[in-house]
């Protein structure tokens, strides 16, 4: 009689959720959610073996050259300056070269281009920054001017972009950012540019 | 009888059983998106600070070259110039081709891949040079100086 109403005891689970958050809060803890974060470039292609010479030719007006040497000291030169700059001047003399507002004969030269959705645009696409480093510049020197490079060229996409459409650059649809690209293209080379006309 | 059944009345309790299933479900997610780190770090580095940084948002197509000089408890062996290291060792920067090509081998889209230098701040652009020559021939162009912000 006894024997037949006994029933098997059903495992006591109470603590298994307690297992299970000691488990989640070992996850929780050791979960590194830190993003990579850095300064995205692109590397040019490289040199094509059956071309003996790959050197461009680019006229002296449409190249500014910011240089580096071994002691971290930095070189900014266009057309008709030049001289040891300051980290901070660097920012405002891209913009300017870049942009070439006044159409000046020592910024680079303005062209017209057809741009889908912005029109008939007056651009400086043939403008090259030239970034020459020393094999002794220190990593940081050199990131924080590829930095300022890179946020020039961000100030002006953004000044252009709400001109045009009245948004900032990084809200904008994809085709309105294909635009502003192509009317202020990065063009940052590392590579040694032959130029002529005009001396040094 | 009656009485009893009455008296016996009360809050009923929670029913817990499926507490546990969902703290497995949390569990398992954190679980999914935790990357635990693959390598050792054998170089110290600390990164430059920037303020136009953008995420790395995809993982999978991301490779890291670390560049720095030796940590502390290997420094006794190996000096303190800067050394590159990629997986678990150290390498020299003409290895960096094989280690491109071995990472491609797994990733779905090799188009995509980038490769995020991890330097730390004092290294000579000499190295960082070199390994970018290199990821220049290998094909790799997308690449991505690692940095933290700047307020």
């Amino acid at each position: 009689m006894a024997k037949t109403k006994k029933k098997m005891p059903g495992l006591n689970t109470t603590s298994t959720a307690d297992i299970s958050f000691m488990l989640l809060i070992f996850f929780l803890v050791t979960t590194s959610m830190d993003t990579d974060m850095g300064l995205t470039r692109h590397l040019p292609k490289p040199p094509d073996p059956d071309q003996e010479d790959a050197t461009m030719d680019i006229k002296a007006r449409n190249i500014l050259y910011v240089r580096l040497n071994a002691a971290g000291q930095l070189w900014i030169q266009d057309e008709m300056n030049f001289g040891y700059g300051d980290i901070r001047e660097l920012r405002p003399r891209v913009k300017e070269f870049v942009k070439n507002e006044q159409n000046l004969s020592r910024l680079p030269e303005k062209h017209v281009k057809n741009i889908d959705l912005l029109g008939q645009c007056f651009v400086t696409d043939k403008h090259v920054v030239s970034v020459q480093t020393d094999r002794g510049t220190p990593y940081n020197i050199y990131f924080q001017v590829q930095n300022e490079l890179v946020a020039a060229y961000n100030e002006l996409r953004n000044e252009l972009s709400k001109e045009k459409f009245g948004r900032e650059f990084q809200y904008l649809k994809d085709e309105e950012k294909a635009a502003i690209r192509q009317y202020y293209p990065q063009n940052i080379s590392e590579a040694e540019p032959k130029k002529y006309g005009g001396d040094q | 009888m009656a009485f009893k059944k009455k008296e016996k009345r009360g809050m009923p309790e929670m029913n817990t059983s499926s507490l546990p299933d969902l703290i497995f479900t949390i569990l398992f997610f954190f679980m999914m998106v935790t990357t635990m780190r693959e390598v050792t770090l054998k170089v110290k580095f600390t990164v430059p600070q920037g303020t136009e940084l953008e995420k790395l948002m995809k993982k999978s197509v991301v490779s890291f070259i670390y560049v720095g000089p030796p940590t502390d408890n290997l420094r006794a062996q190996m000096g303190n110039s800067t050394r590159i290291q990629l997986n678990d060792r150290y390498a020299e920067a003409r290895e960096v081709m094989d280690f491109i090509a071995a990472e491609r081998q797994g990733m779905m889209n090799q188009a995509e891949q980038i490769i995020s230098i991890k330097a730390d701040q004092q290294t000579q652009m000499g190295y960082i040079t070199d390994i970018k020559e290199v990821l220049r021939k290998s094909w790799a162009l997308r690449i991505n100086y690692s940095a933290s912000r700047r307020n």
